[in-house]
Formats: structure tokens, C-alpha cells, sequence
């Protein structure tokens, strides 16, 4: 697997968007081995002492020698594969959990937003889970009491506060928990999967609540599966894959790098089941980009056309076959994609190898970076190959207007 | 860049880097935290203690059920059909007072052993000093134990007015400290074995009943000591719980004013309450040494 080194930041510590800022946590060599021993009563204990006790327990690295520094104010995400020690990495940090080797220094307060409302009771009314997880969260009673408002505001439990939480719907209880936890004062918070709780409006609340927490310098370490959440919040990012640190530096990059990881894993899944088949059958030969009538490489102006060109090849003779593009821009948003099925074009047999070309006539997107993923798919739509980022082009920013799309605009006073 | 983040940034850099996850320096640092989250302390003792009784009618009535018919058992079956008060004059009021104690002590360490197996959920979320769970159990195992002294006064009173109001009142304070002495080092102990042996839970429930009988609680010390050998009886009266419980009756036990106790009790009070302290000492280190890893045992 390959590693990208970002030429924006050294591989050695993410950048704070605020200069000069301190080192928040500094983790040093850290590796972490579980014993997983299985059994666990004194009987089975003494039954297997010595030798054989060993023959019953097997070791298992979650971390193995992992450095890292995180200035203050960074946002940065840990991205893994499940089972790759991300949330050992971040326990670690918290304290939860003491490495095995190496240290783990930190400084300022710190929150976690690890699993929500852990310190819940459900017999316990609202009001008094509210003042309980806020002293767990290192609160004291005082500055509950002075947050206690807008707690309950953020919450939108209302009148529910004086009820059991165990007659809480598993949204209002969530809603709870997080609104005492973002209530907190923290430098450092780590937040681990939990940004997906709540209806729509809800979430929204949170993101804004965590960005006015980047605006005020407060260090935010993410443990997310949404990548695009990822990208969208983090500054830098770092990717885990069996315990050791496979990349780190900006989101995107560790986003593209852990989009690697995981189709190395879904290569050697396919391996390890169809041993007789080739796994990787099909391939994304050549990609390329012509904007007509401008130089290889220049600008896309909105109105240009756009041609994308891609060369697939297989292994085997694929009488039917789909082939298609996504645009997205470089949060990872979609901005476009289209395939065979949608245009309904039926291709011949693929047979060696077959380039395609799609005309995305008269384009008009916003200004910015665009990506360009091209995939050869089965007619059911399942993929054989996608090749992601596989060109790239940058449309002139004009600063009329924003977002991903472009539109002639008029705007006039009518009353 | 605002003057909330160069704040920020500024009190940061003059804050020390500390290793995450435990204090820097042993006991003193152990002390030292569990002080600074004593408000968190205080939360969980309420938690313990309202969730307890929570949607039951009688709720805190319940407290003095079990021990008030413990009482009662031991007055009729031990004291008034088996015989034992025929020698012990105000039986209720011996038997309460012993009774009492004893509770105390059972309870910290039955409820201390299982804290921090029970608070797995926290443990394995949120890092706060461990001691914390153990100590809550001691502070509820308290609030009962006050409980159950106002109805042990109350009795006092009923039985024989204020007979009890004398300077022998004071082996109450001795008495009490040892038994949380010794009760806090043993849940801490055991608290942090259970985590990796959960045969702990059941060997404390044998642990109790045992040291229930090897106590002068239903029955006086004087019939140990004209019956049992020499070197038994000093060990038997060694025992920090015989040494509490004969502390106890001294104080609230008028009636038995003029029967024999061990010599020198209150300095037996003294050294058990020592030798506790370097204990408690003893399984703290333990507890320490243990509670890295209470994270991923549990």
C-alpha cells in the first residue's frame, strides 16, 4: 500500500491552524498489548497455572509504537479500519487505558465524548443525571448550576427534566447527554463516533457547536467512520491500520490513503474466498481529462465542455459490463456522476481492453479542486475496479458566487 | 486570532505536561485527586443512595427492616429460646449495638467489592480516580450506618433512659474508625481483585458471615474466654472486629457496665487502627498498581 507524504505539513505533527501554538498532548512510543486469556474464574485460574495458563491466553498489539504531538486547536481525526486501535489510541489518551509502553502526556482540561451518557442512571431524574455527568465530566457544581439554561435549551428536553431518564426516549437521552458534554469547558475533547446521534436538526446543532469550538482554540480529537465528516471538520487526520500510524497529515490525504487501506482488505477478502478466481480481474488502465479547446491542464471556465476518458481492461471476456464517473470536490462531497445504465448505453463485449469517453457538455460548477473516480462495474451494479481520484481539475474561482454549482444570477429590488 | 484562543493558548503553555490517566506521585497524588473530585464523590454517594429505594413505597424504611429483624431473630431464637440472655443483661441493646457495627462493616465491604465491576460502564468511558467508586460504597455504607444509630439510640433510651450518657460513650469514635479503617482497606483490596477474579463477590459473602461469628456480636467475649485456650483467646482478640465490637458495647451497652473486657482496650483500639492504617496503605498500592488496567479486564 502506498504512502502518500503531504508536502504541506512535515509527517511529524499535524498543524494547528493557529501558529505558535503549545502542544496539548504528546504521546511517546506508545504500543499496547491485550491479553486475551479465556478463562476466568480462580477454578480455571489455578487449573491452568504456569504452562498451560499461557496456552490459554494470546497476546495482541492494539497500538504498536505510536508517536504523536497535537498542538492546541487542532481538529484531528484518527481513521482506521475496525480493530485498527483507534479508539485504543484515543482511550489511551483520555486515560481510560494505560499503554503497555511508551507515554502519554497531556495538559488542560480534558472531556470525552466517549459513548454518551455513560454516566447516566436510569433511576435518576434529568436534572440530577445532568449535575452527575457534569461533575464526571469534571464540572463543578457551580458551573453547572451557571450552564444549567442553556443545557437544558441545547438539550430540548424541557419539561422531561424532572423525569427518570429511564422513561426518556433513546433520542432525548442522547440529546441530554451530549448537550451536558458540550456544556463543558474542555481544551482537549475527544469525541469517539458519536456526532451521528439525534434527527437532523439536532446534528446540525452539534457540527455548529463543535466549530464554534475550533473558532475558540480547543483541541478536538475525532475518532469518526464518516469520512466526509472527516474531512469536512478536521485539520489533519491520521491513519491506523494494525496498530501502527500509516499515514498522518491532512484529512484529505488520509481520507484517500485509508480509502486504499480498505480496498487492499476487500482485495484480500475476495482472495481468501475465491482462491481460484483473480481478484483484482478488472483495471482502470488510463484516465484522462481534455477540456476542448484549452491547454492540457488549464483552468475549467463553467460553460467549457469537459471530456473524461478512461481505458478499462479485464482478465477474463466480460460480455456485459457498465462503466461510469463521480465528480466530487475536495471535501468529498458529490458533485456529479453518471454511468452506462443511466445513459443506457450498451458496450460490446469487454475483450482485452476498452476506452470510453464521456462529454459532460456545457459544465457549470463552482469555483475549486474537483476529483475524478472512474469504476467498471457488473451489469447488477456491483464493482469490479474504481479508481478513485484518478484526475483532477481545478475550476476558476470568481468569486460571483459559492457553492458546487454555477448559474448565471440576477438579482434586482421588486418591492 | 482572538483573545479567547491566545488565552487559551497562554494558560496552556504555563500548565505542566502530566502523564495521562494517574497522578505523578503515589498515595499523595491518589489523596490529592480524590479531594479534588470530592463534589463528584458526594454525587455518587446520592446516586447510590437514592437509586436504591427509588419506586419503592417504604424506600428508606428499608434500611431499618433488615437490621430491625435481624434484631429481632437474634433477640427471640438466640437470647430468649437458646439462653444467651440469661447471662447478658439488656440482650436487645448488646445485640443492636454489635449488630450495627458490624452492618457498617458489612456493608463496605460487600458493596466496596462489587463498586467497581458495577460502575463498569463509567470505567470504561471516562477516566476518573478509581478509588472513587469504593469510596462512594464507604460513604452510603455511612449514611446507613447513621440511620441505624438513631434507632439504636432511640432503644438505648426505651430501654433504660439516659443510663447510656457517660464518658465510656466515647469508645463509639475508636470503635467506629477501626472498623472503616479495616472495612476501606479490604473493599479497596478486593475491589480491584474482583475486577479479574469475579469469585471475589462470593468468597466476600462467605468472608462476612464467618467474621460474623468470629465476633462477640450474639454472644459475649466472657464465654469465649473461660472456654477457649489461652493462645486462641488472644487471637480471637486480636481481631480488629472483636476489638470494635467490644468497643461498641462499651460505649452503648450500660447494662454490662461492670463485666469483664480485655485489658487495655482502648490501646488494643489504637494499635488495630494502626496496623489498619498501614493496610489501607498496603492495598491503595495494590489498588494502584491494579487499576491500569481495570479498563479492559472489566
Amino acid at each position: 500500500m502506498s504512502i502518500d507524504n503531504d508536502t504541506t505539513t512535515d509527517a511529524g505533527s499535524p498543524a494547528s491552524p493557529f501558529a505558535g501554538a503549545p502542544d496539548v498532548v504528546t504521546v511517546r512510543n506508545v504500543s499496547k498489548k491485550f491479553t486475551i486469556r479465556k478463562d476466568n474464574s480462580l477454578k480455571e485460574r489455578v487449573v491452568t497455572l504456569g504452562r498451560a495458563g499461557r496456552r490459554h491466553s494470546e497476546d495482541f498489539w492494539a497500538l504498536r509504537d505510536v508517536s504523536l504531538d497535537i498542538p492546541a486547536g487542532t481538529t484531528i481525526g484518527l481513521l482506521g479500519p475496525n480493530g485498527s486501535g483507534k479508539s485504543t489510541l484515543l482511550k489511551t489518551i483520555g486515560g481510560i487505558l494505560e499503554p503497555s509502553s511508551g507515554t502519554v502526556e497531556r495538559r488542560g482540561r480534558l472531556a470525552a465524548l466517549i459513548e454518551l451518557g455513560a454516566g447516566f442512571h436510569p433511576d435518576l431524574t434529568g436534572r440530577e443525571n445532568v449535575y452527575l455527568n457534569a461533575a464526571i465530566l469534571g464540572q463543578t457544581q457551580e458551573e453547572t448550576e451557571a450552564r444549567f439554561d442553556d443545557i437544558l435549551q441545547f438539550s430540548g428536553i424541557g419539561d422531561f427534566i424532572d423525569t427518570q431518564v429511564k422513561f426518556y426516549s433513546s433520542g432525548m437521552y442522547v440529546r441530554l447527554a451530549f448537550a451536558v458534554a458540550i456544556n463543558t469547558d474542555p481544551d482537549v475533547l475527544l469525541v469517539d463516533e458519536v456526532l451521528a446521534v439525534g434527527d437532523e436538526q439536532f446534528q446540525k446543532k452539534c457540527l455548529d457547536k463543535i466549530r464554534e469550538f475550533q473558532e475558540q482554540g480547543r483541541t478536538i480529537i475525532l475518532v469518526s467512520h464518516s469520512l466526509g465528516q472527516v474531512q469536512e471538520l478536521c485539520d489533519s487526520a491520521v491513519v491506523l491500520h494494525h496498530g501502527e500510524v500509516k499515514f498522518q497529515g491532512s484529512a484529505r490525504l488520509a481520507v484517500k490513503n485509508f480509502r486504499e487501506i480498505l480496498e487492499d482488505r476487500r482485495v484480500a477478502e475476495v482472495e481468501a474466498n475465491h482462491p481460484e478466481e483473480e481478484a483484482n480481474p478488472g483495471k482502470v488502465e488510463h484516465v484522462e481529462l481534455e477540456i476542448p479547446g484549452r491547454e492540457p491542464g488549464a483552468e475549467h471556465r463553467h460553460g467549457d465542455d469537459l471530456v473524461v476518458r478512461a481505458t478499462f481492461s479485464h482478465a477474463t471476456v466480460l460480455p456485459e459490463w457498465r462503466a461510469g464517473i463521480k465528480i466530487e470536490t475536495h471535501l468529498g462531497h458529490p458533485a456529479f456522476g453518471v454511468d452506462s445504465r443511466q445513459l443506457q448505453t450498451h458496450h460490446a463485449p469487454l475483450d482485452g481492453t476498452a476506452t470510453v469517453e464521456w462529454r459532460l457538455e456545457d459544465l457549470r460548477l463552482g469555483g475549486g479542486q474537483y476529483f475524478v473516480h472512474v469504476f467498471l462495474a457488473k451489469p447488477n451494479g456491483e464493482h469490479i475496479v474504481i479508481q478513485r481520484e484518478a484526475a483532477r481539475f481545478v475550476v476558476t474561482d470568481e468569486d460571483t458566487q459559492s457553492g458546487i454549482a454555477w448559474t448565471k444570477t440576477t438579482e434586482r429590488q421588486v418591492r | 486570532m482572538s483573545n479567547i484562543v491566545t488565552d487559551r493558548f497562554e494558560r496552556l503553555r504555563h500548565e505542566r505536561m502530566v502523564p495521562a490517566g494517574r497522578p505523578a506521585s503515589a498515595v499523595v497524588g491518589s489523596v490529592r485527586e480524590v479531594l479534588a473530585h470530592r463534589q463528584l464523590l458526594d454525587l455518587l454517594i446520592r446516586r447510590d443512595l437514592k437509586s436504591r429505594y427509588k419506586d419503592s413505597v417504604l424506600g428508606f424504611a428499608w434500611t431499618l427492616i433488615r437490621p430491625l429483624v435481624q434484631l429481632a431473630i437474634y433477640y427471640f431464637v438466640l437470647g430468649q429460646i437458646l439462653g444467651a440472655s440469661r447471662n447478658i443483661p439488656e440482650f436487645a441493646i448488646y445485640v443492636f449495638s454489635g449488630l450495627t457495627l458490624y452492618g457498617l462493616f458489612s456493608e463496605i465491604v460487600a458493596s466496596g467489592t462489587a463498586s467497581i465491576v458495577s460502575n463498569a460502564g463509567l470505567i470504561k468511558k471516562v477516566y476518573l480516580p478509581r478509588e472513587i467508586y469504593p469510596l462512594a460504597s464507604v460513604g452510603s455504607a455511612l449514611f446507613n450506618f447513621g440511620v441505624q444509630m438513631i434507632v439504636l439510640l432511640v432503644a438505648a433510651v426505651l430501654q433504660s433512659g439516659f443510663a447510656w450518657w457517660r464518658p465510656d460513650l466515647l469508645f463509639f469514635f475508636p470503635a467506629t474508625l477501626v472498623i472503616l479503617i479495616w472495612a476501606t482497606a479490604l473493599a479497596l483490596l478486593l475491589a480491584a481483585l474482583n475486577v479479574y477474579l469475579r469469585d471475589m463477590q462470593y468468597l466476600v459473602e462467605v468472608l462476612v458471615l464467618l467474621l460474623m461469628w468470629g465476633s462477640p456480636i450474639v454472644y459475649s467475649w466472657q464465654m469465649v474466654a473461660t472456654r477457649a485456650p489461652e493462645w486462641l483467646l488472644t487471637l480471637y482478640t486480636s481481631n480488629p472486629i472483636t476489638l470494635a465490637v467490644l468497643g461498641i458495647h462499651r460505649a452503648f451497652w450500660s447494662a454490662g457496665a461492670d463485666s469483664e473486657y480485655p485489658e487495655h482496650l482502648l490501646l488494643r483500639l489504637g494499635i488495630a487502627a494502626l496496623v489498619g492504617l498501614v493496610a489501607l496503605f498496603a492495598c491503595q498500592r495494590v489498588f494502584a498498581k491494579l487499576q491500569g488496567n481495570f479498563a479492559q479486564e472489566i
